[in-house]
């Protein structure tokens, strides 16, 4: 199964078919002329060609069904197969979003208590289901924030959001899509936020500050209730980043810690799979004081004498709509699913694990590689540095691209940018003691290989479908399709 | 059930390892005061149990097997072939990150690859990216990379009334912290000379759906002419298409656009209440830099073998932070795979056909509603899935006593997007409405007609 595999383009043959179609039983009617296209360049493909040129590249993938993929930030859980069966009812596909309410009662029944169960869990007051993912609920959020920063308490002149120097990208992204400035705060020495440095930040321009907490250096700040207590003391909003949620799971209510608005990552926390990049669901919980500006329409609920009514209603201030239609419904069947079964005990041992796993890793790791905060305890996930003494050519992406030869899904690499040749991991609750300790040996054994044959971290990965590749080759000469017939 | 693997006994070592006593002991970073907080959920369920009740819940709803749809505006109900579901299904797909590491990601990879050069074939132009989250969410980017193409220094859009209201709604959601100027919503309906004319040297882009809102079909003739107007004030030309009407119709690469945008969700996925979807989003090449979204493109590994990566990541959050062209991280990746599945299987002449039957079977059904009295079809010919019909009462009560008494979905109510369509229904045929469904819609039409609300509403009011 080695070599490549040719394009859909390249097994097409013309007039093979992978289809059929029902008969046109109505009269035709005529199509002018002038509408027609005169080419359509899609591949013609037997049935049997199609499956196999998939399935043959689903196995040159790697997904969490096949092994340990520590991808930090990332929280790549195992995915309980009944979500998958439970997405894929005939009752929740094929229903129309816009069919009259009272024809989808189950479907918004369903929204209605994942709704109900996220803000609990968070200890929240409300929440939108509507974003698609991660970073569409902070665009969600940091909007929500500007609209009652700027109307709603009338303070326009504030503009300026506060973000950590190890926060996801998204986060600047994030504000300076919502049309508000960025002002990077840089973390102290422990890896909290530094609070001097924010203080000196703390005026009337400020808007709020997006944290996410744990960071992503998996630590917990150790100032936080001071930190949110600033921020709001002088006029800020605290924005949660939720990527890092299954720390917290059953641990505590971010609400309480005083945050006002949220977004959680149910392709995350909740273990609908993350699709080779997506679809994810980004929904937003938030205080009371900002929920009339959450987006909608959500689910509300009309109690009657012997049933309850459930209703689409847009809150009073809303930011409008941030997609078509209500959310990613097929996602949210998956986290409601995997919410039922675990319950809140469980959740709690989710989130135990998590953190138990990733100080175990920590502490396994710490004896081959330096891990800049390795004196604290972590959270879910850690971050230790691609640096081997004796080895000093050797970089963080050698070491990545050779766990590739024992079986193992790379850590995040170069990320949170303050750590130099950063690996950040993050095990999760799913995996047993003896994958632990099977990757820390395999991270051990790349140690010792990469001060006696470095050759073979540097021209690893050996053991994956293809050898590395040239990324500046693709970035300089830009191919970005492969249409015959096209330019 | 919590997924956990490790026993009480290994997680007693791995703590000893760790040197604490045990696991509340790892928390101790928490404020005290608010640990451990009691979670008001229900309690765990077995696998039967959640299914039982999950089957409940599906049953509650009047599901397209059950019901005939005449419903589209956004959401459409395309045959999909078992081979979507069957290649989506593939859990070294589903289980997936983000191919960040190309070496263990080839088959997303070339996999989105391919959808990528397939949405280049359908749309005629230079470039696709791998996903948006939707039509609307693509809408909004494509007016966002507009501006960005002009710097920032030109703020005004003209945006068509028929463009699907919720794509113009999250385009003024996007936008609401940048000062633009959205103009033209107001214009009248299927009026590209009116769009025109609002096009000035402020403007950085014009907005139109082709089919429309309404289903309305525009000539490439008719589209070319706005383009013209564009371009001859710098101002870039973005379309909004329905993929499935290019199967005949000439792609929008071929009357000059410069963004093009659409649902994908046609393409190999099931309405599924609305989500997850696919947003299209395809472009000239001259735009690349500015555009939002992940590409992946093709190079070679160290043997000089074919392979894939994701590139020009230098536009993206993760590397340029504030100055990025979007925030978009997560995408639709897998949905992306089912259209690249989908639009394989149908082929050429295959969407083509989808294309061809659902013409035809609208036009049969606008011809047949169109001889009952009090029905007036306001659409004009052509139109392609979707046609507007003027109904004798209500939409809301036609649509109540149809799925009452026909087992029907009727079409989307008008009136709420557009006052002057007040009793007026969007209708979507597609090839999945067989004859004996569309004439018992036409019955139906009849015997509201013939007076048969005016018994049942009764029924309904309170």
């Amino acid at each position: 199964m080695r070599g490549p595999e040719p394009t859909i383009y390249e097994i097409s043959s013309p007039g093979r078919r992978g289809y059929t179609l029902p008969e046109l039983d109505v009269p035709e009617s005529d199509i002018p002329e002038e509408f027609l296209r005169d080419r359509l360049l899609l591949p013609e493909v037997a049935e049997v060609d199609l499956v196999r040129h998939f399935v043959r590249l689903s196995q040159k993938n790697f997904g969490v069904d096949l092994g340990f993929y520590p991808l930090g930030s990332c929280t790549m859980k195992y995915n309980p197969k009944v979500n998958e069966v439970a997405a894929r009812l005939p009752g929740f596909t094929k229903i129309h979003p816009l069919q009259d309410p009272a024809t989808v009662q189950g479907a918004m029944q369903l929204m209605y208590e994942l709704q109900t169960y996220l803000a609990e869990i968070t200890g929240f007051a409300a929440t939108t289901l509507q974003p698609a993912a991660g970073a569409h609920g902070e665009l969600t959020g940091v909007l929500m924030m500007r609209k009652l920063i700027h109307e709603g308490r009338g303070e326009p002149h504030r503009t300026k959001v506060l973000v950590p120097d190890s926060a996801h990208g998204t986060n600047p992204a994030t504000t300076t899509m919502s049309g508000l400035q960025v002002v990077e705060i840089p973390s102290d020495k422990r890896g909290n936020v530094d609070l001097n440095e924010l203080k000196k930040h703390l005026d009337d321009t400020v808007l709020g500050f997006m944290l996410t907490n744990p960071n992503t250096l998996g630590l917990f700040d150790e100032h936080l209730l001071e930190l949110t207590h600033l921020v709001h003391e002088a006029g800020g909003l605290m924005y949660g980043d939720g990527a890092n949620l299954n720390a917290l799971l059953g641990i505590t209510k971010p609400a309480d810690l005083g945050f006002d608005v949220m977004h959680i990552n149910l392709h995350k926390t909740f273990s609908t799979p993350h699709g080779g990049g997506g679809p994810g669901s980004g929904p937003v919980v938030c205080t009371e004081e900002l929920a009339p500006y959450l987006p909608g329409p959500i689910v509300d609920v009309e109690e009657h004498d012997d049933h309850v009514h459930y209703i689409w209603k847009m809150p009073e201030h809303s930011i409008g709509r941030v997609k078509a239609f209500w959310g990613n419904f097929g996602v949210m069947v998956k986290a409601y699913t995997y919410i039922r079964m675990l319950g809140a005990q469980g959740l709690r041992e989710v989130a135990e694990n998590a953190v138990l796993n990733a100080n175990y890793l920590q502490a396994l790791v710490k004896k081959t590689y330096p891990v800049p905060y390795g004196f604290r305890t972590c959270m879910h996930e850690f971050v230790a540095q691609g640096k081997i003494e004796g080895a000093e050519d050797v970089r963080a992406l050698d070491i990545a691209k050779r766990l590739i030869d024992y079986g193992f899904h790379p850590p995040t690499m170069y990320f949170p940018l303050i750590v130099p040749e950063a690996l950040m991991i993050e095990p999760t609750e799913t995996e047993s003691k003896q994958t632990l300790d099977a990757f820390a040996e395999a991270l051990e054994r790349i140690a010792e290989e990469a001060r006696t044959q470095p050759e073979l971290l540097k021209t690893a990965p050996h053991e994956a479908p293809v050898r590395r590749l040239d990324e500046v080759r693709a970035a300089r000469y830009p191919k970005l399709k492969d249409v015959p017939g096209m330019e | 059930m919590t997924y956990i693997p490790n026993t009480d006994d290994e997680r007693a070592a791995m703590l000893r390892v760790i040197g604490v006593d045990k696991v509340e002991d790892l928390f101790h970073d928490v404020p005290e005061a608010h640990r451990f907080p009691p979670l008001d959920l229900p309690r765990p369920l077995s696998e039967a149990e959640i299914l039982a009740e999950l089957r409940d819940m599906a049953e509650a709803n009047a599901d397209l097997d059950h019901v005939a749809c005449f419903l589209g505006a956004g959401s459409y109900h395309h045959f999909v072939p078992s081979v979507v579901d069957m290649v989506i299904s593939r859990s070294e797909f589903y289980t997936a990150y983000t191919p960040y590491q190309p070496e263990v990601s080839q088959g997303v990879l070339q996999a989105l690859f391919e959808y990528q050069s397939m949405i280049c074939a359908l749309t005629e132009m230079d470039v696709a990216n791998s996903s948006h989250y939707d039509g609307a969410t693509a809408t909004a980017e494509a007016v966002i990379m507009a501006l960005n193409v002009h710097r920032r220094r030109r703020k005004r859009v003209v945006l068509s009334p028929t463009v699907h209201p919720m794509y113009r709604e999250t385009v003024h959601t996007y936008t609401q912290g940048m000062g633009l100027n959205i103009v033209g919503e107001d214009a009248p309906l299927h009026d590209l000379k009116a769009l025109a004319d609002l096009i000035d040297e402020e403007t950085c882009c014009i907005v139109v759906q082709n089919p429309d809102f309404l289903g309305r079909m525009f000539s490439p003739k008719e589209m070319k002419a706005l383009a013209d107007a564009a371009h001859a004030h710098k101002a870039l030309f973005i379309v909004v298409v329905d993929p499935i009407s290019l199967g005949f119709m000439v792609a929008p690469g071929r009357y000059d656009a410069d963004i093009v945008v659409g649902e994908g969700q046609s393409l190999g996925s099931l309405p599924q209440f609305g989500g997850p979807y696919l947003g299209i989003f395809a472009f000239k090449k001259e735009y690349v830099r500015k555009s939002s979204g992940r590409l992946v493109g093709e190079t070679v590994d160290a043997e000089g073998k074919r392979g894939y990566v994701i590139t020009l990541s230098t536009r993206e959050q993760h590397i340029r932070r504030e100055k990025a062209t979007s925030n978009i991280c997560t995408n639709e990746a897998l949905v992306a795979i089912a259209a690249a599945v989908y639009l394989a299987a149908m082929g050429k002449s295959g969407l083509r056909r989808v294309a061809e039957l659902s013409y035809h079977k609208a036009h049969y059904a606008a011809q047949r509603i169109a001889e009952i009295d009090g029905f007036d079809l306001l659409s004009t010919w052509p139109f392609f899935k979707e046609f507007v019909v003027r109904t004798p009462a209500p939409v809301q009560e036609i649509n109540d006593y149809l799925l009452d008494e026909w087992g029907i979905l009727g079409g989307y109510d008008l009136s709420r997007d557009y006052p002057q369509l007040e009793n007026a229904m969007l209708l979507c045929v597609t090839e999945m409405n067989d004859r004996e469904e569309i004439d018992a819609l036409v019955d139906a039409f009849k015997e509201i007609a013939n007076g048969a609300l005016d018994s049942t509403v009764r029924f309904y009011v309170g």
